[in-house]
């Protein structure tokens, strides 16, 4: 049902992510509205209270506003947004780094087939 | 504020402790997942909240209240059975849950039904399981009930039927309402719950909230439930 979830993470937070990499891909932009807390826990089949907990965090960062009537608006400058992508990137590469080395390849290694991978 | 409070709460058949001094305490605004393997005391609970059953020893009070009549009036009840007269129509369901409940909402359940198709004239027992129960889930979650007993709401039905009747939970009780839901099948409903509460035995053995069951575990409350409850 909905979207698909990790299992060993909270699901405010997996929303969280879900929300930052749409603003970072340039899906939402400054100004956007962000769906209803009703609307995105029926699509993304969770409980109305985690979408809440999610947004309510995505606002104490700073990246949401919430107008008291008319609803939660992305508000970001570019500068934000750079600092956010490399907040999600600095993490892939960091799990992408761990998980190839729980492979028993070492940094040198690593470098070589992410070269050669680009190259291809 | 509380819905749901259970103090001592036991429930004795014979010789058989099916509860166990249940203390728990349910807030307003959430969906609480009842979960436990067969015969671990989920449906008793349900049904002393319910008042179909009274307590051996201790008390549960609803909105402050001990079941009665006036608790019946707040609480929407769907058994994890067929309770309905099988001869019965969907329209007749309908004008039954009108006449008997103050806070059926006729439009709500007319506009459900409708966007599922389901006809009108067709009796209960015409209809595939999975029908049964949707019709059952609508004119129960068509109540504006202060708290929801759902015993199995999912069990035996297909996963397009469950999504259904899962997302029907999700929009429709409102902040101030509670949903208690038991059942079996973890995996299925862990994503809409807020709270996890698990029966073993009659005992409450964990009752927290289920983010925060994943951030202390690192595991689902399907795969917690599993290491918990392991034969």
């Amino acid at each position: 049902m909905g979207w698909k979830f990790s299992d060993d993470t909270p699901i405010y937070l997996q929303i969280i992510e879900e929300v930052k990499t749409d603003i970072v891909s340039g899906k939402y932009k400054t100004g956007d509205k962000l769906p209803a807390v009703r609307d995105l826990a029926y699509d993304a089949g969770v409980n109305p209270n985690t979408v809440q907990r999610a947004y309510a965090e995505l606002e104490r960062q700073g990246l949401v506003q919430s107008e008291r009537t008319s609803g939660r608006f992305v508000s970001i400058d570019d500068e934000k947004i750079e600092e956010l992508r490399k907040d999600l990137s600095d993490f892939y590469i960091r799990e992408l780094f761990r998980r190839l080395r729980d492979l028993g390849m070492d940094d040198k290694k690593i470098r070589d087939v992410l070269s050669k991978w680009r190259d291809e | 504020m509380e819905t749901l409070v259970c103090n001592g709460l036991s429930k004795t058949y014979g010789t058989v402790k099916a509860l166990d001094h249940v203390d728990l305490k349910l807030e307003e605004g959430k969906i609480i997942g009842l979960l436990g393997p067969n015969g671990s005391g989920k449906t008793t609970l349900i049904k002393l909240a319910s008042r179909l059953l009274v307590p051996s020893e201790g008390n549960v009070t609803i909105c402050g209240l001990e079941p009665g009549p006036e608790t019946k009036a707040m609480v929407s009840y769907l058994p994890d059975r067929n309770y309905l007269p099988d001869w019965m129509r969907t329209k007749d369901l309908v004008k039954m849950y009108q006449d008997f409940y103050g806070d059926f909402d006729v439009e709500r359940a007319q506009e459900m039904l409708n966007s599922l198709g389901i006809d009108y004239d067709m009796p209960l027992k015409k209809m595939s399981k999975g029908t049964k129960e949707k019709v059952q889930l609508i004119l129960t979650m068509s109540r504006h009930a202060k708290l929801y007993l759902l015993d199995e709401p999912i069990a035996g039905v297909d996963p397009a039927a469950r999504d259904y009747i899962l997302k029907t939970i999700i929009s429709n009780y409102d902040e101030t309402a509670t949903v208690l839901i038991s059942t079996h099948l973890i995996a299925d409903v862990e994503n809409i719950l807020d709270e996890a509460i698990f029966l073993k035995e009659g005992k409450v053995v964990l009752h927290q909230n289920v983010d925060e069951l994943r951030d202390t575990t690192g595991k689902s409350v399907d795969e917690y439930f599993r290491e918990v409850f392991k034969c």
